[in-house]
């Protein structure tokens, strides 16, 4: 298990009540400011001494009030990405790269600094001081500076909060290929739906202090119930594709998913490169036969494997479309007049394809 | 120099930077470690040590030294002490004249070290912990470099203040020429000799002279560390 928590804390009127596991490569910690979040991941990386319970970070016990077990913030291996920066203002880009790695055991040195640097994209800063970068080049440089320290796991507490949408867009690339190419575990406090979306491959729902849900991401955001506070329009479902072509002449590309091909609006791609994209639950019209005289171009065919009432009027049913699940917000209405249930196969009719918008520059979320 | 200074002056100056920089020196670390335990220490009791700490701050200088004299002279029980284990004596000497004024100009110093800490952004300490980082090793390489324009400060005002030391000095040593006789209580003595005024006049040029110099020091010192900072 690469992270095993149960707390329990008190701070003031806030109570903390957390217990979940995770597995994933990016765990997300995804509520809303002071549901808990940072309270959590503070504990975690060991600035907070909790009132009671469990910490366990592959599979060793940082924390344990019953056995007495509280292992300070500094022998933790715990990496920790902090809102601001906190870059050292006395150290330039360079020592403060090496600051963790100062205090890491020698055999225990395995980060390869010039991969990282490569990564991150900050060689060209190595010499320059903490003042004088950008905001977005400063919390790439507090990645790097967390990574060379070789963490068991890394935290990130709302890395991007500060930054704009520009240079979130600078930042989530870089994330992904830690996700994909690291070999540390990452967990990310958020509050956006689209960043979790786009980055987590495990998804944990606090709210006032508790969990939730927790499970792999495509499976809580399917969920428009989990999210009450980020509004219907939030939930959807994600769907992992590829470059199929391009096709120029109408200034669009295929993209390949494993239930058919989605038609979208030219993204700057090259063939075969993956694509998360993610089919938001109010965006997609069911039909029972496939839809003709439709100005839409994408339709995939499924199967209904779930229906799940999300609030008073409305309905969560969740298709498996090749194995990809989609979730389709209808009304009950639909529901009855349709006649849907578990089983029936049905045509999703999706309005429009988003991509989160960090994901590919602004103004991608697109109708097609 | 010598040519335009008597030796008595010139003595007076010498001693003077002697007693000064040694007041400054010794005062150094203690300063450091007492301002960070105000600062930051939790404890029963840091009330009653703060006001000790700035006491001399408030007192009258003479007061100070006669205390010094009470503890430290000879029959004082530390003065005794001092001088029954170590040989060490302190009544009467330079080396008393240092004490006195480290004890007057601590508080200076303790002062602006705890100013400059209370600046000190704690998430910066605690993502060095996060790094791996024992907590005195981030006393060391992040708190000890982010006060130290405080340090500096510090370290200028106690100079300052053990150059112009003159109640506590000569209570506790007296003013005897070479060996306690520093600047002031040499201004002291010329005024009340006839004939004084040209050697009070030489030794309070000098005593600007060295003011003025420390403070440039300082101020250079001090742009150095903030330039580095916020290049």
């Amino acid at each position: 298990m690469i992270l095993d928590v149960d707390l329990r804390h008190r701070q003031g009127a806030f109570t903390l009540d957390a217990r979940f596991q995770s597995e994933g490569r990016l765990t997300a910690l995804f509520g809303p400011s002071g549901s808990g979040k940072t309270t959590l991941v503070n504990a975690i990386g060991g600035l907070l001494v909790p009132d009671e319970g469990r910490v366990g970070v592959k599979d060793r016990i940082l924390v344990d009030t019953r056995r007495g077990i509280l292992v300070p913030k500094h022998r933790r291996r715990i990496g920790y990405v902090f809102q601001e920066a906190r870059l050292f203002p006395h150290l330039n880009v360079r020592q403060n790269l090496h600051f963790g790695r100062w205090f890491t055991p020698r055999r225990e040195r395995r980060a390869d600094v010039g991969a990282i640097v490569e990564l991150l994209g900050i060689g060209h800063l190595l010499d320059r001081w903490p003042s004088s970068l950008s905001g977005g080049e400063r919390q790439r440089v507090a990645i790097g500076r967390a990574l060379l320290a070789d963490p068991h796991l890394l935290l990130m507490d709302e890395p991007l909060a500060s930054l704009d949408e520009g240079r979130k867009g600078e930042i989530y690339p870089y994330i992904e290929r830690l996700r994909d190419e690291g070999n540390v575990p990452m967990v990310l406090v958020s509050h956006s739906v689209p960043e979790i979306a786009r980055l987590a491959t495990t998804i944990v729902v606090l709210s006032d202090g508790r969990v939730t849900a927790s499970g792999p991401a495509p499976e809580i955001l399917r969920h428009t119930r989990f999210f009450p506070h980020a509004g219907l329009v939030e939930a959807g479902a994600l769907v992992e594709t590829r470059v199929l072509r391009h096709e120029e002449a109408y200034g669009l590309t295929v993209l390949r998913a494993a239930a058919g091909d989605l038609t979208v609006s030219r993204i700057d791609l090259p063939v075969g490169a993956p694509v998360r994209v993610r089919l938001r639950a109010r965006d997609i019209i069911l039909s029972l036969a496939p839809p003709e005289g439709l100005s839409a171009l994408n339709v995939l065919p499924g199967t209904v494997t779930g229906l799940e009432e999300a609030d008073g009027s409305s309905v969560d049913v969740t298709l498996d479309c090749g194995g990809d699940g989609v979730v389709a917000s209808v009304t009950l209405k639909s529901v009855e007049r349709l006649g849907l249930k578990v089983g029936l196969p049905v045509q999703a009719i999706i309005k429009s394809v988003a991509f989160d918008r960090e994901a590919l520059g602004p103004a991608q979320a697109m109708n097609m | 120099m010598t040519d335009w200074l008597s030796p008595e002056e010139w003595a007076a100056v010498q001693l003077s930077l002697k007693v000064a920089l040694a007041a400054m020196g010794a005062s150094l670390l203690p300063g450091i470690a007492m301002a960070y335990l105000l600062e930051r220490g939790h404890f029963w009791g840091r009330q009653a040590l703060d006001v000790l700490v700035h006491l001399p701050l408030v007192l009258p200088p003479v007061v100070v030294g006669y205390a010094l004299l009470l503890g430290f002279g000879r029959r004082g029980p530390i003065g005794a002490f001092l001088a029954e284990q170590f040989g060490i004596v302190l009544s009467f000497r330079w080396t008393g004249a240092a004490l006195a004024c480290a004890i007057m100009g601590f508080p200076l110093l303790v002062r602006a070290i705890r100013l400059s800490l209370e600046t000190v952004d704690r998430k910066l300490e605690d993502a060095a912990g996060t790094l791996g980082a024992h907590p005195a090793w981030v006393f060391l390489v992040v708190t000890l470099p982010l006060i130290l324009p405080g340090i500096i400060a510090g370290m200028v005002l106690c100079f300052a203040k053990a150059m112009g030391e003159f109640g506590a000095t000569i209570t506790f040593v007296s003013n005897i020429p070479g060996e306690t006789q520093t600047i002031p209580s040499a201004i002291y003595t010329f005024t009340q000799v006839p004939g004084g005024e040209g050697g009070a006049l030489r030794l309070t040029l000098v005593s600007v002279a060295i003011s003025v110099v420390a403070l440039w020091m300082s101020e250079w010192m001090a742009r150095r560390v903030r330039r580095r900072f916020l290049a």
